[in-house]
């Protein structure tokens, strides 16, 4: 009974997926999907190499220092990076003292309140969250042509592709292709990127010309430099314990391997010589 | 329960009798996990995986509990608990990668688990109950792993409760209400974080309980075997410990191996890049894509775009649910009396055509909804409901089969009367040099 039921049920639920699929056929037929041009003309993210790529790969602090400044005297005039403390740059090699001293002297300033009551601003201190460029959204869309520049801490992780994504969307500014069709064609204030998904950015190039940031390391500023050292700073700042994941990645693999295999032998010599 | 030569627990401490004469909990472990419960000796690795999933549910509930000391459930501060998790929190980031990969794993051990059962026709009298109560706790599973992708409020997990929770809004006449009901509001916020993040506790402990139905139900007739056939004697059987103790400690010992290796080296490979932004009610993402596990029930939801009848949606909405609750009336429809798929050619056939269509199924789910993926998601949900409801109730009443062995022990040991001598019997012999 419950045989010839399900078999009934069945037919059913066959028969409506079967008639999907036809009119679906019919139509794939009559007007083939066509690639869209966003598709067309998008590129996937550079591979790029970084000292922290794959399970052995570490990141780099002269590099990370040197992409702190390229974000602290370009990124940081529209784009936050909220969930990072001064007290973080700690990992990158700096002193308690030089953190101290680069929170003290960071723009904009920490919001507070003043003894009246009413708001006002203070120097920043190692426990601070790195203050955004915007008191809000609208002040941040109202400077930016109505658009929002995202906030930077989870960035890397946010897209596809990565710190790569990153060095390639930095880089990848370019005056549109001739064959472009009009309409995706950049409007005013927007800017022709493949590597954005929707091919025209509201970003302006930030990295306009080698030289613009002044490493402190002596390091030749090219843009393809600045671009690259940003984006490492960036992996760090989304994901700042990679170092130490990775470390006890590779404890914790061989304590497990151990175990497994002192857990095959005592498998094996329990049952050994029992058939089965 | 039972068989009849089964080790009686005796305690030889006085205080273990003591104990056994006022709270018998080590005469239940003794009996259900140790030495009191026979256990078919032709057991192969795919009997592993209901201790993984066991080992599975224990991470997420020790990982969860920790987590949620310092989780937020709150629209405005979800995300940014999430991040104190991830950069502040002592060992947080081990946490919640543990906990996000356990999830994964979680469900491909018990995707195995179930498929184990599928092909050794573990559904078949006498476990009907095992089976269906098994299928409770994959449901169950499914809610929590739903509700606890909602809590970190991405980008993702917002647009998921909606799309999710939208389903039930293609019920005629009261699917709207039910919709609102269960968010507690139009669209997923406050409300819907607060109660998931509740449910989201509260389930595993369900899944919990359901577990120990399901190992109950499992004990009456004992652990089935990959001939299918009943055990007979004591030849049969070997004890659960050492024997699957030790065996199910090796499991663990690669299921852990492997859980590392994503946790520590690749966390977010499973994950999708969305939801590393903060939830925005305005903004739409470009896909809509649920976790992996789900992908097959996504792309049969949405293999069905035409209306027929009933809308498209509540055809897709009928036959997602319908694709599981469909597995409830397997051992009705699969009346073979033939248990394990080694015996059975056809049913063999068809099984393995059923694993790669529920794999070109997930793999279609996890695409954008463009041809030729709805096309080929299509046919694959035809398979589907042609392989559980058509093809399986045909099969058993025309499929012959091949001869069973008479017993376990024959088919283990091929007629030889006694075991080899154990390999390292020289070992033990004390030397004489």
């Amino acid at each position: 009974m419950v045989r010839i039921l399900g078999i009934l049920v069945g037919l059913g639920f066959v028969g409506v997926a079967a008639w999907s699929l036809l009119w679906g056929a019919v139509a794939y037929l009559k007007e083939p999907p066509r690639e869209t041009v966003e598709h067309q003309f998008h590129h996937h993210a550079r591979d790029i190499a970084f000292s922290f790529d794959g399970p052995f790969g570490r990141y780099d602090n002269r590099q990370l220092q040197r992409g702190l400044q390229v974000y602290k005297e370009v990124c940081s005039t529209c784009h936050s990076l909220q969930y990072v403390a001064f007290r973080n740059f700690r990992a990158l090699g700096y002193s308690e003292a030089e953190v101290r001293a680069l929170a003290d002297q960071w723009r904009p300033r920490t919001p507070s309140i003043g003894p009246d009551g009413s708001p006002a601003e203070r120097n920043s201190v190692p426990a601070d969250r790195i203050p955004g460029p915007y008191p809000n959204e609208a002040a941040a869309r109202n400077a930016n042509n109505k658009a929002l520049p995202p906030d930077l801490s989870l960035i890397t992780k946010a897209r596809h592709g990565g710190a790569d994504y990153v060095v390639s969307l930095l880089t990848g500014y370019h005056s549109p292709p001739a064959n472009l069709p009009r309409e995706n064609r950049p409007g005013p204030g927007l800017h022709f990127n493949p590597y954005f998904a929707n091919l025209n950015i509201a970003m302006a190039p930030p990295l306009r010309q080698d030289g613009q940031v002044t490493y402190a390391d002596g390091t030749r500023a090219t843009r393809e430099q600045m671009a690259q050292d940003v984006a490492a700073f960036l992996e760090w700042a989304a994901e700042p314990h990679a170092d130490a994941r990775k470390n006890m990645g590779l404890v914790a693999l061989i304590f497990l391997l151990m175990g497994t295999i002192l857990a095959y032998m005592a498998y094996q010599n329990v049952w050994a010589g029992k058939k089965h | 329960m039972s068989f009849p030569w089964a080790e009686h627990y005796k305690p030889k401490h006085p205080f273990m009798r003591w104990m056994d004469d006022r709270l018998p909990l080590p005469r239940l472990v003794y009996n259900a996990v140790g030495k009191g419960y026979p256990v078919p000796r032709n057991l192969n690795h795919f009997w592993n995986f209901g201790v993984l999933a066991g080992l599975a549910l224990t991470l997420q509930i020790v990982t969860g509990i920790v987590l949620a000391m310092h989780y937020e459930p709150s629209a405005a501060g979800a995300f940014a608990s999430t991040e104190h998790i991830m950069r502040d929190v002592n060992g947080g980031w081990f946490l919640r990668y543990l906990h996000a990969n356990g999830a994964s794993f979680f469900f491909i051990v018990t995707y195995i688990h179930i498929f184990r059962g599928l092909y050794y026709g573990s559904y078949k009298p006498p476990r009907e109950m095992v089976w269906m109560l098994g299928l409770v706790i994959f449901l169950l599973m499914m809610a929590t792993a739903f509700m606890g992708y909602v809590l970190p409020w991405g980008q993702m997990s917002f647009w998921g409760a909606k799309v999710i929770t939208g389903l039930f809004g293609a019920i005629p006449l009261i699917g709207e209400p039910i919709q609102t009901w269960l968010i507690g509001g139009f669209a997923p916020d406050q409300a819907t974080l607060t109660r998931f993040f509740s449910l989201h506790y509260l389930l595993p402990f369900v899944i919990a309980g359901v577990i120990i139905l399901h190992i109950w139900a499992l004990h009456i007739p004992g652990s089935g075997n990959p001939t299918g056939v009943d055990v007979k004697s004591p030849q049969d059987t070997v004890p659960f410990h050492p024997y699957y103790t030790a065996k199910d400690g090796f499991g663990a010992g690669l299921f852990l191996l492997l859980l590392a290796v994503m946790v520590f080296f690749l966390p977010n490979y499973l994950a999708h890049a969305d939801n590393y932004i903060p939830a925005n009610n305005m903004a739409t993402p470009a896909e809509i894509v649920p976790e992996w596990y789900f992908w097959p029930f996504y792309a049969i939801l949405r293999a069905f775009t035409y209306d027929f009848i009933l809308p498209a949606k509540l055809w897709g909405v009928m036959a997602m649910f319908g694709s599981i609750l469909l597995l409830f009336f397997l051992p009705w429809l699969d009346k073979s009396p033939v248990r394990s798929g080694s015996y059975r050619p056809k049913f063999r056939m068809f099984f393995w055509i059923l694993v790669a269509d529920v794999l070109v199924l997930g793999y279609c789910g996890g695409k954008p909804a463009e041809e030729p993926f709805v096309m080929i998601s299509q046919v694959a949900t035809i398979y589907y409901f042609a392989h559980f409801l058509i093809i399986l109730p045909i099969l058993s009443w025309v499929e012959k089969t091949l001869p069973l062995p008479n017993s376990i022990s024959e088919s283990v040991l091929h007629g030889e009367a006694e075991e080899a001598a154990p390999a390292d019997i020289g070992l033990a012999k004390p030397a004489k040099a």
